[in-house]
Order: C-alpha cells, then sequence, then structure tokens
C-alpha cells in the first residue's frame, strides 16, 4: 500500500510540473509579448512598459516561470492587473461561491442518482427502469446553461420563487442557499443522469456476480441481496465517477456562474479572459487544475484502501 | 435493428437534410433583417416565428445545424486522427516507455478542465469557429488514444496476430492491417458519442460568445441572444434549446443502438 500511495504521489507531482508548464507556456509565451496582450493594440508604449516591469517580462522566461511557481507555492498568486488586488485575494473571495455550490450540485446529483439508478437495476427491463433511462438520455442531451435559462423562465419570472441571479452573500445563510439552488439544480441535472446510468450498470454486474447469488441461496430475499452486498460493492466505480464530477462541478460552474451573475471563480475566470488579465487567468486555472488533479489522486487512493486487487494494477 | 437505433439515426438524419438542404435552400435569408416583424410568435408564414432581427428562426437552425454538425465532425475527426494512431502505437509498444509517456499524456489532459481550455484556447487565439474546433479536438485526442490502446491490447494476444507475425509482418503494418479493422465497431460507436458531446460543447462556447463568429448562425448564439427576450418572446429561447436537445439525444440513442447492433458485448464511456 505504501508502495502504491509513492507511485501515485510520484506521478501527481509529475502531473502538476507538467500542467503548469502547459498553462505558463499556453499563457506567457505563445501570445508573444503578454503586456501588450492584456493591453491591446490602442496601448501606449509607456503603460506596456510599466506592465512589462510589474509582470518582470524583462527577466528569462525560465526564470518567470520559477518565479511564478515558487510563489504560489507560499502563497503568492501575483496581483491582479485589472483588480489592483492580490489574485490570492480575489481567490478566497470566489471559492466561497463556486465551493460551496459544487457541493450543492454534487449533494443534489447524488441524491437524485443513486435512487433512480437503484431503482431502475433492481427493476430491469420494467416500465419504471425505462422511464428512468428515458429521463437520463434526456438528462444527458440537454445543455445546462438551456436548462438554466428555463428554470429562471419557470421559476424566478412566472413562478417568482426564487430570484433571477445574484448572490446575496453568507452573512444570511438561508438566502445564500436559496440563491445558489436553481444554479446547482442546473448544473446536478446532467451528472445525476450520468451518475443514475453509472450506477444502474454497476449494479447489474454486481447482481450477476456468483457471490449474490451465494446470498439468495443462503436465505437472503432479493432485496437484502441487492441492499447489503450488491449496493455496496457496486459503489466502487460510481466513486470515481462522483470525484470525476467534483472537479468537473468545480470547474465547469462558468457558464452557470455567468447565466446568474454568482461572483465565483469561474465568472472571475471569464471576466479576467475577457479583460485579458493574463495574471488572474493563468493562476485560478492552475489552481482549478490542481485541485483536479487532487480530487484523482484521492480517489485513486480511496480506491486502493477499499480495493486490495487495485493496488498492483496500474 | 432495435428501437434505439431507429429512432436515433431518423433523428439525426433530419439534423444533417435540414443542414444539407440549407446550402441550396433556405425559407428566408437570414442575412436580411426585417426589424418590424420581430419576435413573431410560431406561424403559417414563419414556422418556428422571428428573432429579434427578424430573420425565420428556421432558417437559422438550418444554418446553425450546419455549423454545428461541421464543428463537432471535424473536432471527431482530430481527435480520431490523432487518438487512435497514439492508442495503436501504445498497444503495439505495450509495457514500454513510450506506451507509459502516451499514457500519462492522457490523463495529464483528462486533468485539464475542458471547458476553461477551451475558453482559454479561444481566448489568446481569438474566438472563431476553427479555434473552437481546435479546443474540442485536443479533448478527444485522449479519448480515443484510450480506448484504442485498450481495444488493441487483446487483440495482440490472438492467434492471428500471432500468425502475422510468424509471416514477418512488422507491428506498423500487422496494427494498420489486422488491429484497426477489428476494433472500427468501437471506434463508430464512440465517435457518435463524441459527436454529441462536441456538439453541446460548440453550443456552450457559441453561447459565452467564444465559437462562430457573426454573420455564421449558430445554435448556441441563438440561445444567448434570446437571452434577455425569453420572457416576451420564450419561443426564441425553446426552438434552439430543443434543436440541440434533440440533436444530442438522436446522436446518444444512434450510439447506444449501433453499440447494441454491431456488438452487444462492447462497453462504450461517457465521459
Amino acid at each position: 500500500m505504501i508502495r502504491y500511495v509513492l507511485g501515485r504521489l510520484i506521478s501527481l507531482v509529475i502531473s502538476l510540473i507538467v500542467a503548469s508548464i502547459v498553462i505558463f507556456a499556453v499563457i506567457e509565451v505563445i501570445p508573444g509579448d503578454p503586456a501588450a496582450f492584456m493591453l491591446g493594440v490602442n496601448a501606449r508604449p509607456d503603460t506596456i512598459a510599466a506592465l512589462r516591469a510589474e509582470m518582470g517580462l524583462d527577466q528569462p522566461v525560465i526564470l518567470r516561470y520559477f518565479n511564478w511557481v515558487t510563489g504560489m507555492l507560499q502563497g503568492d498568486f501575483g496581483r491582479s492587473w485589472t483588480y489592483k488586488t492580490p489574485v490570492a485575494d480575489l481567490i478566497s473571495d470566489r471559492i466561497w461561491v463556486s465551493l460551496p455550490l459544487a457541493i450543492y450540485a454534487l449533494f443534489l446529483s447524488t441524491i437524485i442518482a443513486f435512487p433512480a439508478g437503484i431503482y431502475a437495476a433492481s427493476r430491469r427491463g420494467g416500465a419504471g427502469d425505462i422511464t428512468i433511462m428515458g429521463a437520463t438520455q434526456l438528462g444527458v442531451a440537454i445543455p445546462n446553461f438551456w436548462f438554466a435559462m428555463i428554470l429562471v423562465l419557470l421559476f424566478a419570472i412566472n413562478l417568482r420563487w426564487f430570484s433571477a441571479g445574484g448572490f446575496p452573500g453568507w452573512d444570511n445563510p438561508l438566502q445564500a442557499i436559496k440563491s445558489l439552488t436553481l444554479p446547482a439544480i442546473a448544473l446536478a441535472l446532467p451528472q445525476a443522469a450520468i451518475l443514475a446510468r453509472v450506477m444502474r450498470s454497476s449494479l447489474l454486474d454486481m447482481l450477476g456476480e456468483d457471490f449474490i447469488r451465494t446470498a439468495r441461496a443462503k436465505g437472503l430475499s432479493r432485496r437484502q441481496a441487492l441492499w447489503r452486498h450488491a449496493v455496496r460493492n457496486a459503489l466502487i466505480p460510481v466513486l470515481t465517477i462522483i470525484g470525476l464530477q467534483f472537479s468537473f462541478l468545480l470547474a465547469g460552474g462558468i457558464i452557470i456562474e455567468q447565466i446568474f451573475f454568482l461572483p465565483g471563480l469561474g465568472r472571475l475566470i471569464f471576466q479576467s479572459i475577457s479583460a485579458r488579465d493574463l495574471i488572474v487567468v493563468e493562476s485560478v486555472v492552475m489552481l482549478l487544475v490542481f485541485v483536479v488533479i487532487l480530487v484523482n489522486f484521492a480517489v485513486d487512493i480511496a480506491y486502493a484502501a477499499v480495493d486490495p486487487r487495485l493496488r498492483t494494477k496500474t | 435493428m432495435n428501437r434505439n437505433l431507429i429512432i436515433g439515426s431518423t433523428l439525426t438524419a433530419v439534423f444533417l437534410l435540414l443542414a444539407a438542404a440549407s446550402f441550396f435552400w433556405t425559407p428566408y435569408d437570414i442575412q436580411s433583417l426585417d426589424i418590424p416583424n420581430k419576435l413573431q410568435s410560431p406561424s403559417g408564414g414563419n414556422l418556428l416565428g422571428t428573432d429579434h432581427f427578424g430573420r425565420d428562426i428556421l432558417s437559422m437552425i438550418m444554418m446553425g445545424a450546419r455549423t454545428s454538425i461541421a464543428v463537432a465532425l471535424v473536432a471527431v475527426g482530430i481527435g480520431m486522427a490523432i487518438g487512435v494512431p497514439l492508442g495503436l502505437l501504445a498497444a503495439a509498444r505495450h509495457g514500454s516507455l513510450l506506451d507509459e509517456l502516451i499514457m500519462r499524456g492522457n490523463d495529464l489532459v483528462f486533468a485539464f478542465p475542458s471547458l476553461v481550455i477551451a475558453i482559454l484556447i479561444t481566448a489568446v487565439f481569438g474566438a472563431s469557429a476553427v479555434n473552437a474546433i481546435i479546443a474540442i479536438g485536443i479533448f478527444n485526442i485522449p479519448v480515443f488514444a484510450r480506448l484504442s490502446r485498450a481495444a488493441a491490447l487483446p487483440l495482440w494476444e490472438r492467434d492471428f496476430i500471432l500468425a502475422a507475425r510468424v509471416c514477418g509482418k512488422s507491428p506498423t503494418r500487422i496494427s494498420i492491417e489486422h488491429i484497426l479493422p477489428n476494433m472500427t465497431n468501437l471506434m463508430i460507436v464512440q465517435g457518435t458519442i463524441q459527436f454529441s458531446l462536441g456538439i453541446l460543447a460548440e453550443a456552450a462556447l457559441s453561447y459565452i460568445g467564444l465559437g462562430a463568429q457573426p454573420p455564421t448562425a449558430s445554435w448556441g448564439r441563438m440561445l444567448a441572444d434570446a437571452q434577455t427576450l425569453v420572457s416576451i418572446a420564450p419561443h426564441t429561447a425553446l426552438v434552439p434549446g430543443f434543436a440541440i436537445l434533440l440533436m444530442v439525444l438522436g446522436l446518444n440513442l444512434m450510439g447506444d443502438g449501433l453499440r447494441d447492433w454491431l456488438d452487444p458485448r462492447i462497453r462504450v464511456t461517457r465521459a
């Protein structure tokens, strides 16, 4: 197990290094002069020179890369050119919208998908199964930003149950949760559809296994065998998908945050890209990639802890 | 034939026909604006109504189908053209450093939040249909690389491959002449799924203004235009949304149907 964790850890570090090089290259090397790119075609030469000095563009590329990485390791993500504040402060403000939104959406997706998937698998081929599978086909095919528009039209404009957008802050937790509800539903629906399908097929695989037949032979009813043995084992592939979905939800909120005017990380990236504030873009993308890689690592480890067979596989 | 395949391919065929027909004929010219006739609900004159410029929505849907299909199809093409050879190479050199490098590279691409990177690419290189294709295509590469490697590995253990090796064929020739033809089914099914994901991705990118630029019609931008009008003219948001939904649904059903029809044993992942 220790060997396995060490191996994963090395591959985690290598992934992070390569990812940081790729991000740095795309943002700071490919556009040519990032300062000129950020300021646009009509910028005055002295403004460009000032930004070049602030970004340290007069230094060699390698040195700039190392400064960027060592800065991030110490919690210094640079200073935003448009907001004139440290990027770390921007991130710590926005994360309190994006993270709760992702958790909320993941929670919704799980509480919809688990019962749906288990029910469909236990009634395989029946009317309930066919209905649920049909619904998941729709759920996978609906663009979530369109679904968000429809939700706003129905629940904010027509029924006036929710506000159409904005975020009141966490001073009033109930209001805050309420304002995240429509966005969370819009984000959760396609994920719930995928998760329900995975849950169903994973459970069907388990129901065909010998140990279920053994459990039934020992006198357990179908229902008991399902809940005591099949569901627990079927959770392993489901957990991976949940891990992947969490990082997707954290990063994938960009468009949804945009629609609901939520001041989250996605909206920060989007606004920074529009304002060509590459310093912010670079650090936030790196942070998101870091979280994704970290979550995948955690899922791998959790996996190996649950199922020793996986420790030998690569 | 099964039900999924029939419904799915019918839906897909309808959109392909609409897109093909748009090269020769659309009910109205979408370049000409007719402001006095704006935001009309669906009627005999405009079957799906008109938008905020008085343009016929059916004509826009037809032209938009062309954009969506073209972008998604080329993006799948990029993914297959680069991903499949990489996967075949990794399988042919199974266990080598090259195999390891290709697979770790795949993991790395998967680790990037795809939408963020797509936005980044189009932001750095400019918003256009071509950059949208590249952004979507890049994320198709690891999907096909992983799948083709996984499909090729068990094939390499088979006797007919051994026979080919005894005949002195090189790994490259074996990969092309024997491995590849045996996994086309799988590639077709996964290609259909990636095609549908491409349609969704193109719609998302053009919705936030980073896909095809005006005057090229696109479903995503029709939705973006409809955003502020949704309460006064709901059809402007409903029609393009249903177009995306039905096209993606059709492709997904067709993919599932093809999988069952071509080979009931194969499993395709929907990432």
